[in-house]
């Protein structure tokens, strides 16, 4: 790669890569995201590339400036979102997608699909019988608004060149040379584009109190420590589309005045990490980053830091710590972090998608993002759609779209038989939302009135077999397992909220748990020192709110009306599929359980301690639980 | 100590970086992947080059998750509990790798040091829920059987290697 010195130099080369790109007329597009990659997707992708150099296809891995005519591009894309269909491979010019491709379809690709141009109806998408070729018209992607993701799975992830084809750094190109940093930032605030990680808060505002600090050096922060359980949305984005990420965060430079980016990446991503260093590294050959970027006054480097396992750290504070190599501990605000962020230095911390929103904004303007979604969440909002549902994945929508429309259209309705309980939003900060709440519109402020917030975007869709104070307990384990241990409301706090949680659901609640529950929730919500504090006990209160009935049931019936708590369940034997081989007495460690040989067994509950070890154990599938 | 470590390996990756706390999570995150785990000897050799003292780089080395002061299991197994996962039984799975190998809550090692058992809260494979990694590797959709048929599979590997 040669180094671009001037603005006609990156020109010229896009257009040599639009050329390149569109001669690739044919292009089998393999999934190299982290789900796809489980699924053997690599292997897949090399046994292509080896069947079509074996049958002289012109293959081509990376663009060539002077490519063959008839030549077939074979990528690694990113990640499509629909994990659970993959491996996943997009076939073009068509659109077609092949779903759970497997390496011996290889050769059946080879000839009828590379080498004739047939459609495999055998790897299409189905659904209620019916076939979806094309990746556009399955159901799951037609509902969807896809702006940042847009080349996600579309592109190969690997290569700026073909980033630079899809007209990748124009909008970077448009802020350095056509626009002002003020009138970066005036289009960014006109858009009013929230940031994307949870708060909501106006990205434009922070940029321009960013910028009016004296102090200097200031630096770009991004906030990839997506540690919330049950999103994926910014890995996906970071594998699937790097450099637009780093295209948002370069224009952020420009406005504000910063020299120095830094990625903050979970270290339970490493293909994202491997993804953006590749991205940085070429970024940096052609002079898009480093010194006099394209021959302007413009300097800019962008370092990665692996986080090491804390999920405090996507706390802003806790972040930059972490940079600075410290223990990822939050400290008390103000001063916010435009004023004292990184190295005490005024620092703009955005997440990954708000970054990823950036270039479309100074691309298309202000007043086209305006037009999507309501007037005070404008944009799209990247969902990761998970739990029991039949189409889990990725999904893009625009803000303000139901929560029906995103559970019953695009995720297919629920999974098997069962009927829709609770969809937990905004991970272990967030709450529940029951069936009253499906016609929400999922934007900022509507979340908030109900008592739930969007977070990173989490939707986790529960059914009736899901026991929601179980559900609570699982969050409130998470977050005092993540408590950083400073502040006292919420070392204390959500531990002894634990304790309470955890009696609960072993059968042993007491009457008055419930009120405790919400008064410490009270207390905590109020004195604890960070967000990640605040909101741990959200999902608590938004259970009880929703399901007392259930907490109650645990309480004083002992009971768990969804059978799932495993000391509230009674263990019976089947006398129909009971064979009487006593297997299930000899491995009962109270022995609680007795009979007659070749005679049905039975079990005395009030020796049973509910371990399980008989169900597990019974060759019959004879013994099961009830509520 | 009886034998003398050799510094060799924590040398060449201090020489890598620029020699200041901003480097200490990303040097023990080196070390870490040489070792497998922190060897307690590193840490006044670490500290002293980065410029801080032990006792705060024993206290980064301790608040975050990843770091392990004990040596881990030549196959590092890591169940995912995040929401997805724990939603979709990601439990049972782990209730049953840990009886399988005699481990527990507390105990993530076995004493041969062959494998390891451990959480993680989150690997954002949402959609192949549950999952679980060995030595980084993902595998989607499992269950208690397939679990152990992983833990055979590399029980044989490892008796071949």
């Amino acid at each position: 790669m040669t180094k671009l010195d001037t603005r006609l130099a990156l020109d010229q080369l896009r257009e040599s890569c639009e050329k390149a790109f569109a001669a690739e007329k044919r292009k089998i597009l393999v999934c190299g995201g982290t789900g796809c990659v489980s699924g053997g997707s690599l292997q897949i992708f090399e046994r292509l590339k080896e069947l079509m150099e074996e049958h002289h296809v012109p293959v081509e891995v990376e663009l060539q400036k002077d490519p063959h005519q008839d030549v077939v591009g074979l990528k690694k894309s990113g990640c499509h979102g629909f994990c659970e269909m993959g491996p996943l491979i997009r076939i073009e010019p068509e659109g077609w997608l092949y779903t759970k491709v497997k390496l011996e379809d290889c050769e059946e690709i080879l000839e009828s699909t590379i080498i004739k141009g047939e459609c495999i109806d055998r790897l299409a998408y189905r659904q209620n019988g019916e076939i979806y070729r094309r990746q556009a018209d399955i159901p799951f992607y037609k509902k969807q608004t896809r702006l940042v993701l847009e080349h996600c799975g579309h592109i190969n992830a690997t290569s700026i060149y073909e980033y630079l084809a899809i007209g990748g750094y124009r909008a970077f190109e448009k802020a350095l040379f056509d626009m002002q940093p003020e009138d970066i930032i005036q289009e960014i605030t006109e858009s009013n584009l929230r940031g994307r990680g949870g708060g909501g808060f106006q990205t434009g505002k922070k940029w321009a109190s960013a910028r009016v600090q004296k102090e200097n050096p200031k630096y770009i922060v991004c906030n990839g420590d997506e540690g919330d359980p049950g999103a994926f949305m910014d890995r996906s984005v970071m594998e699937g589309d790097p450099n637009k990420m780093l295209e948002g965060m370069m224009i952020a430079g420009i406005a504000v005045g910063a020299q120095e980016g830094f990625i903050y990446v979970r270290a339970e991503y490493p293909l994202a990490v491997e993804r953006l260093r590749i991205a940085i590294e070429q970024a940096n050959a052609l002079g898009l980053l480093g010194d006099h970027i394209l021959g302007s006054d413009f300097s800019f480097q962008i370092h990665i830091n692996r986080g090491a396992g804390a999920f405090v750290c996507g706390e802003g504070s806790a972040l930059t710590a972490s940079i600075e190599g410290k223990r990822g501990m939050p400290r008390v605000k103000p001063p916010r972090t435009v004023e004292h962020g990184l190295f005490e230095k005024p620092t703009v911390l955005n997440n990954v998608e708000t970054y990823a929103n950036v270039p479309m904004i100074i691309q298309n303007g202000s007043a086209w993002y305006k037009s999507i979604g309501p007037e005070n969440s404008p944009g799209t909002k990247a969902f990761a759609l998970t739990g029991t549902i039949n189409n889990t994945g990725l999904i893009e929508v625009p803000m303000g779209t139901t929560l029906r429309e995103v559970i019953f259209d695009i995720g297919g309705g629920m999974r098997g038989n069962t009927d829709f309980k609770a969809v937990q939003i905004g991970g272990p900060s967030g709450g529940c939302l029951t069936a009253k709440e499906l016609d929400i519109p999922l934007d900022f402020d509507s979340l908030k009135k109900v008592g739930a917030m969007i977070g990173s975007g989490g939707l986790v869709v529960m059914d009736t077999k899901t026991c929601m104070v179980e559900v609570a307990r699982f969050f409130m384990h998470f977050t005092q397992n993540e408590s950083c241990g400073k502040c006292v409301p919420c070392r204390e706090g959500t531990k002894r909220m634990l304790e309470i949680l955890e009696r609960i659901v072993d059968g042993k609640g007491r009457d008055g748990d419930i009120e405790l529950l919400l008064e410490l929730a009270d207390t905590i919500s109020h004195t604890a020192l960070c967000g990640l504090g605040k909101s741990a006990p959200s999902p608590v209160v938004s259970t009880i709110r929703n399901f007392r009935s259930e907490y109650e049931a645990h309480i004083y019936d002992k009971k768990c009306p969804a059978g799932v708590c495993a000391k509230l369940r009674t263990f019976v034997i089947n006398p129909e599929l009971c064979k009487g081989c006593s297997k299930c007495a000899r491995n009962c460690p109270v022995n609680a359980i007795s009979g007659e040989l070749r005679k049905p067994f039975t079990i005395d509950q009030d020796v049973c301690i509910k371990c399980g070890t008989c169900m597990s154990n019974c060759p019959f599938h004879a013994i099961s639980t009830e509520a | 100590m009886e034998t003398t470590f050799d510094y060799g390996p924590v040398d060449e990756i201090l020489s890598r970086y620029d020699l200041s706390e901003r480097s200490a999570i990303a040097i023990l995150q080196d070390i870490q992947e040489h070792y497998n785990y922190l060897p307690r000897e590193i840490f006044p050799k670490v500290a002293n080059a980065i410029g801080i003292g032990e006792a705060r780089l024993y206290g980064v080395a301790t608040f975050y998750e990843n770091f392990s002061l004990e040596p881990k299991g030549k196959y590092v197994i890591r169940c995912c509990d995040g929401t997805a996962c724990h939603v979709r039984g990601s439990q049972p799975i782990l209730d049953k790798l840990r009886e399988e190998l005699g481990l527990s809550e507390s105990k993530h090692t076995t004493d041969d040091l062959k494998f390891t058992v451990e959480t993680v809260s989150c690997l954002g494979a949402c959609g192949l829920a549950p999952a679980m990694t060995v030595n980084g590797i993902v595998h989607a959709s499992m269950t208690p059987e397939k679990a152990m048929e992983i833990v055979e599979k590399l029980r044989k590997e490892d008796e071949t290697a």
